[in-house]
């Protein structure tokens, strides 16, 4: 194909309709605004192409919801304060089981925050703000390709597995513009049917699609029945990235934009003789504890470093399991830090721990 | 006058009565006995007079009011 | 003599969960008779709400999708937008749809969506047991205005259909109810009235039915029409409120 140069947010909504995404309903929110605005345009070019500014991110969530529930390729997207409305739609989405994208270009947090990136929504997004036991794939990308990348899959993530499907970037992917190789158009006759969509009874009984299960035995059975599905996805969709980890002392942990920083700072490091790698989750959910457990056999020190106050590092924390040292690093409330930065306090902690 | 006559469900009334309410004839009345779901169900009392004054004409309101699709009205 | 009257085919032969007396289960087979005489059972989606309705999938032998309270208008949105040649009615009671859902509801008339709205107005919030609902009217008791509903705590009840009438998105907004027979049939005639807009695509339809709750009005079935007729409609007086079609394309 060739590269074009783009901004993050354009490359998400452009992979969305290469994907077969006919459907998309957002509201205005810095910093993902040009979502919206390009679906507007974009959606009209495409036959089936439905675009609609709804008056609310609850709305637009349940927009998405009665579309799915026909059998549709669906988006939305929004950032902190409109996520947070959509929890209660996230919730019945994952209990409904139908497959939708939901982006989050988060921003400095919380309560109105401001429109910097920050990567403070990482429990939201794997805890799950909604009410329930249920999970959503959560994928974190940190280039404009990997926009376009993850962007593509997600909906066939979302299909295959009938989950919601997270995309957490943050104001700073949104806005920044790189080099990408967008991926191509999908046939939508290509896709496999859908055999539980509502779309009117012909030449079959009616259905209902539904998450309101009054006896406690038949709910119960219902999210073991979730429980199963989520437990394939762990063992089937993780993904990472390992960068100079073969020979660490110490590794770095970060996802997203702030691995693009750490990177930078390895690569210092690195110039300066110091055996400091990194391990990038890039499903958030489900987390690469496997990958980072077996890191730990190397060595025992763990440098996470987030946007944020500490949300990713309980998950470290947990996948180590006492099997290392955590030194955590944050800076929440929109900062992004230089890669020097980072690099000082990282060889801070390595020459602290007498590494060599 | 057209003729008509009525079959009440006795297992799916639920006595709300708005059925004898409605009935210009009066030929709906609240049974003695118990249904299922212990109400008291409507009855249909055309068949147990002797008045000739007082005939089913198949208007259907009583259907038409009847909350639980409980009456089927014939009418001739 | 022949079969006059009988369940129609869209209703499922099924025991209604609903109190003696209550208005839902009129109104469901109101819906099934239009469904069943319009032809359209295999080409409708309806949305029902979180209230005694929510399962209203039990008895309506069609598509039906869920949707958390207040939002059945967004929902049935998506569907309309993604199927936009299938018939789709949302069915809500009065706090699914002046309470929770009051921004959706206006929106979707406002945006002109080509979707029916069934609104169940009984001035209560049933399911739930009783609580005071946007459509209580001043004085009336409920379990959250014990002893009547006074202004100045509890302010006024809302008249959903007039606000709706304003949009220019609004193609029909009818106020009927299920209190006496004559009216049944004129709610069927509203609702037949309101899916032949959808069809035209003439844009947003709504009959608003007063119902009665005899059980959290603590009336009997009769008494519970009767406070309908004699009280409710003077604050909710039944009529056309919007209407495009110019009366042309009544219902048959």
């Amino acid at each position: 194909m060739g590269k074009v140069l783009m901004r993050g947010n354009h490359v998400v909504a452009e992979a969305a309709v290469r994907a077969g995404c006919r459907y998309y309903f957002g509201y205005p929110i810095t910093p993902q605004n040009e979502i919206p605005e390009y679906m507007s345009e974009r959606l009209a070019t495409v036959e089936g192409g439905v675009f609609v500014q709804a008056e609310s991110e609850i709305a637009s969530v349940h927009m998405v919801i009665g579309a799915s529930m026909a059998g549709g390729r669906v988006m939305t997207s929004s950032s902190g304060p409109g996520i947070s409305l959509k929890q209660e739609g996230i919730s019945f989405l994952c209990a409904l089981e139908l497959p939708a994208v939901i982006v989050n270009m988060t921003r400095g947090g919380p309560g109105l925050g401001n429109i910097a990136p920050a990567q403070s929504d990482y429990f939201q997004s794997t805890r799950g703000g909604g009410h329930g036991d249920y999970r959503t794939i959560v994928l974190a990308p940190n280039s404009c390709q990997e926009l376009a990348d993850l962007t593509y899959e997600a909906f066939d993530l979302a299909d295959k597995y009938r989950i919601t499907v997270i995309i957490l970037g943050d104001g700073m992917l949104g806005q920044m513009m790189e080099p990408v190789e967008l991926p191509p158009e999908i046939s939508l006759k290509k896709l496999p049917p859908k055999d539980w969509t509502i779309t009117g009874a012909k030449g079959r009984p009616s259905r209902f699609i539904r998450s309101l299960i009054l006896d406690p035995l038949l709910e119960e059975e219902h999210n073991w029945k979730l429980m199963r599905k989520y437990e394939r996805i762990s063992k089937e969709e993780v993904r990472w990235e390992t960068y100079f980890t073969e020979d660490a002392k110490m590794i770095v942990v970060s996802f997203g934009i702030a691995a693009r920083i750490a990177k930078g700072a390895i690569k210092r490091l690195r110039d300066e003789g110091l055996k400091v790698g990194l391990i990038r989750p890039i499903s958030l959910w489900p987390f690469p504890s496997g990958a980072i457990r077996e890191l730990a056999k190397k060595t025992k020190y763990f440098f996470v470093f987030e946007m944020n106050m500490g949300q990713m590092v309980e998950d470290v924390r947990i996948a180590l399991d006492g099997a290392g040292e955590i030194h955590f690093y944050g800076r929440p409330g929109g900062i992004i830090p230089i890669p020097l930065e980072i690099a000082r306090v990282i060889s801070s902690q390595y020459y602290q721990k007498r590494l060599r | 006058m057209p003729s008509g006559t009525i079959e009440i469900d006795s297992e799916l009334c639920k006595d709300c009565q708005l059925c004898i309410s409605v009935c210009p004839h009066r030929l709906i009345v609240t049974s003695d006995r118990l249904n299922q779901k212990g109400y008291r169900f409507a009855q249909f009392t055309e068949k147990t007079l002797k008045k000739e004054s007082k005939k089913c004409t198949g208007c259907a309101l009583c259907a038409i009011v009847c909350p639980e699709i409980a009456i089927e009205v014939y009418r001739g | 003599m022949k079969k006059v009257f009988s369940r129609p085919k869209s209703i499922k032969k099924a025991y209604f969960h609903y109190c003696p007396g209550c208005g839902h289960s009129i109104i469901h087979r109101l819906i099934g008779e239009v469904i069943d005489e319009m032809n359209i059972q295999d080409k409708t989606v309806g949305v029902p709400p979180a209230g005694c309705a929510v399962l209203a999938y039990y008895y309506f032998d069609v598509d039906m999708g869920e949707a958390s309270h207040g939002r059945a208008a967004a929902v049935a949105t998506g569907l309309k937008r993604a199927l936009p040649d299938r018939i789709i009615f949302t069915y809500q009671g009065d706090g699914d749809i002046a309470a929770i859902g009051t921004a959706e509801t206006i929106h979707a008339a406002a945006r002109g969506e080509n979707i029916t709205t069934i609104f169940v107005n009984n001035g209560v919030y049933g399911m739930t047991g009783g609580q005071m609902a946007p459509t209580t009217i001043l004085g009336q008791s409920t379990t959250t205005s014990q002893g009547g509903r006074k202004e100045k705590r509890d302010g006024y009840p809302i008249n959903l259909s007039e606000m709706l009438s304003l949009a220019p998105g609004s193609a029909y907004i009818e106020r009927t109810a299920v209190d006496t027979p004559a009216n049944i049939l004129k709610t069927k005639k509203a609702i037949a009235k309101a899916f032949r807009v959808q069809m035209e695509g003439l844009g947003f339809s709504l009959v608003e039915i007063l119902s009665s709750c005899p059980t959290n009005w603590k009336m009997n079935p009769e008494q519970a029409v009767k406070w309908m007729g004699d009280v409710m409609v003077k604050h909710f007086p039944l009529g056309v409120l919007k209407d495009v079609t110019g009366g042309k394309n009544d219902a048959r």
